[in-house]
């Protein structure tokens, strides 16, 4: 079969193989799954171990004081709440879209974006040094009955990432029902209880299958807006400011594309992971892959537009501030963050528009960790040159992150990679009945076509018109 | 008279419409389309040509979510922001519009989103005790259609069922 006319997905897979094949990857993956699982905690283990010294010490040991009063810890918060994109984009706008492609992919993308969040709500606890005042974050009353201020960025926050999180979760929980009741129905001893309350009585009823989609759709459809609004608000924390480089009205759209840009280019990383630990080959085909690396591709330009934009209007503005800091960036002390960043943002992405290279999966697993790098160092751009060099000279100061900020950063991606490996072992990370539908559909669809092309051929060789017939 | 469940079960979707077909067209005297009720392992909308549209009412629920959020929103930011009307503002208005729109806007989708979420365990039957007639081979490949009948119509419906190449045809009396 030529590569041009190739399937998603072989649309005569049995349906019990489907079942089979997604239960088996849960109960036997491959050693390297363990392998990673192992090197995630020992991940882990780094940040804690740092987290527990910056804990008895102070904040002293991770750097941060006038100029840097945030720095590794904000730029690594904007990193995982951008991860955090990548679900809603695949999993609710490719389904209101009816694109099929998605469905075998898009459980981990889903899960991927729970568990971004989830890691990228430790930072401001860290941040603020204090673990015992965690509940400083949110926005509560204080004793004296005052409110914080609502006019504040860093309180919108709070309220768009609890509001993201937890719809994000419902969202990836409600997907997952029809298959917790398969596991259900395959499973034995506590595994079974597990699925059984988590299923909630499935069955399967017409009625629960027309409850099931109307709720899918609505909440796909609260979700978008949502993504949208969560990730401005985050550009907001800065672009509220007056501070050089922060005071940017491109700001929100900048933070959503590069946050689609991350999160997509993590989904392939993990398309190639799952497709190895798991042998979803006949799942996660390379066909979807290149659909997705399109995806990342046009996000990737659409970054690089955004990106050239930013400059432009800086260049051509009058703020003299704006104007050095942009010269500084592209030369000073952080020039080689700044051009790695435009290098694996900008000219890396090439790499996707190459059908030979888009079907390598170990390329693909390199290029996608080359892009979020670039989307790495992009949040560090955004930080750490402004608090560096703003308006005041006699403050300026050069800042690359302690060994403590790069220890519990190090240690986030250990966390992450534990929560989505443990999910994946625990859950099916391939949707069993949205790939029924996906092949039941496609089969219906060949066969109907078929059907008309033999009606057609028929027709040809009894030498009369068919469109002639019913007059 | 004893009152049956009944279940069969069908290893061909196709066959499965048919049955439901016949019984639309009162090929069982006493039995309603109404009554029936489908199990599959994926969603087949097709099925409402034969069972008819059964409404559902869950984006109402939402809208009302969603009202409710933006109004909450309102009255609760303006509530705290009211606690700031003896403090100097500096010109600043007490209760800034613009501001408490983002959060509004927040709101209005926290609670649609979980008011959604309610309504659609409420509404679609989850959370209840299931049958005891099921099938685990409706979550793999099969399609059940499940009954209650009395027993002068279990008869003919077993044999509707088998002319429509049933796979298994399970019954309990109630």
């Amino acid at each position: 079969m030529s590569m041009a006319n190739e399937k998603d997905i072989n649309e005569q897979i049995a349906w019990a193989k489907i079942n089979a094949d997604v239960l088996n990857s849960m109960r036997h993956p491959r050693k390297a799954y363990w392998i990673t699982l192992v090197m995630c905690l020992l991940m882990l283990v780094c940040a804690i171990v740092a987290e527990i010294h910056q804990y008895s010490v102070g904040m002293g040991p991770a750097g941060l004081n006038n100029p840097h009063m945030w720095d590794m810890y904000i730029a690594s918060f904007v990193f995982w709440i951008g991860m955090s994109h990548s679900g809603t984009l695949l999993s609710a706008i490719l389904h209101i879209i009816q694109a099929d492609w998605r469905k075998p992919i898009y459980r981990f993308a889903e899960a991927m974006t729970t568990f971004s969040l989830l890691t990228a709500g430790f930072f401001p606890i860290i941040h603020i040094g204090r673990l015992w005042n965690m509940y400083w974050v949110l926005p509560y009353v204080s004793s004296r009955g005052v409110w914080p201020n609502f006019r504040s960025p860093l309180v919108w926050d709070a309220f768009a990432i609890s509001t993201y999180l937890s719809a994000s979760m419902l969202f990836l929980f409600i997907g997952m029902i029809p298959d917790l009741a398969i596991c259900r129905d395959n499973a034995r001893g506590w595994q079974k209880k597990l699925y059984s309350v988590l299923s909630l009585g499935w069955s399967g009823t017409d009625q629960q299958w027309r409850h099931f989609r109307k709720t899918y759709l609505l909440m796909a459809c609260f979700l978008i807006p949502l993504a949208v609004s969560v990730h401005s608000i985050v550009s907001a924390d800065f672009a509220m400011s007056i501070m050089p480089g922060w005071h940017i009205t491109t700001f929100p759209p900048y933070f959503v594309a590069g946050a689609l840009y991350s999160g997509c280019a993590a989904i392939i990383t993990l398309f190639v992971l799952l497709r190895y630990y798991f042998h979803f080959e006949e799942y996660m085909t390379k066909a979807i892959m290149e659909k997705t690396c399109k995806l990342t591709f046009a996000i990737a330009m659409v970054w690089t537009y955004l990106n050239l934009i930013e400059f432009a209007s800086v260049w051509y503005g009058h703020d003299i501030y704006n104007k050095e800091l942009l010269i500084a960036k592209a030369t000073g002390p952080y020039a080689w963050i700044f051009w790695t960043m435009i290098f694996c943002g900008s000219v890396l992405p090439f790499a996707l528009a190459r059908r030979n290279w888009r079907r390598s999966m170990p390329l693909m697993f390199v290029v996608s960790l080359g892009l979020n790098l670039g989307m790495f160092f992009e949040r560090w751009m955004i930080v750490a040159p402004t608090l560096s060099m703003s308006h005041n000279p006699h403050q300026w100061d050069i800042m690359y992150g302690s060994i403590v900020e790069w220890a519990i950063v190090f240690g986030s991606f250990g966390w992450f990679g534990l929560l989505f490996l443990v999910f994946v072992k625990v859950f099916p990370s391939v949707s069993m009945y949205e790939v029924k539908e996906m092949v039941y559909h496609r089969r219906r669809h060949l066969q109907t076509s078929e059907e008309k092309s033999s009606t057609g051929s028929a027709s040809k060789s009894s030498g009369s018109d068919p469109s002639l017939e019913g007059a | 008279m004893s009152k049956h469940n009944v279940l069969a079960l069908f290893g061909d979707f196709e066959e499965a419409f048919n049955a439901l077909n016949d019984i639309k067209a009162k090929k069982i005297p006493g039995l309603s389309i109404d009554d029936v009720i489908v199990k599959s392992p994926i969603e087949h909308p097709e099925i409402e040509e034969v069972l008819g549209e059964r409404p559902v009412h869950i984006q109402k629920v939402t809208l009302f979510g969603a009202l409710f959020g933006l109004t909450f929103g309102f009255l609760f930011l303006s509530g705290a922001q009211a606690t700031f009307l003896v403090q100097p503002q500096g010109g600043k208005p007490v209760i800034p519009l613009p501001t408490n729109f983002v959060l509004m806007y927040e709101m209005l989708i926290f609670f649609a989103v979980w008011l959604t979420f309610f309504s659609f365990i409420f509404m679609s039957g989850l959370l209840r005790k299931r049958h005891t007639l099921y099938s685990e081979n409706i979550s793999l490949d099969q399609v059940g259609i499940l009954l209650v009948v009395d027993e002068t119509q279990l008869q003919p419906l077993k044999n509707l069922f088998n002319a429509h190449d049933a796979v298994e045809i399970r019954e309990e009396v109630i």
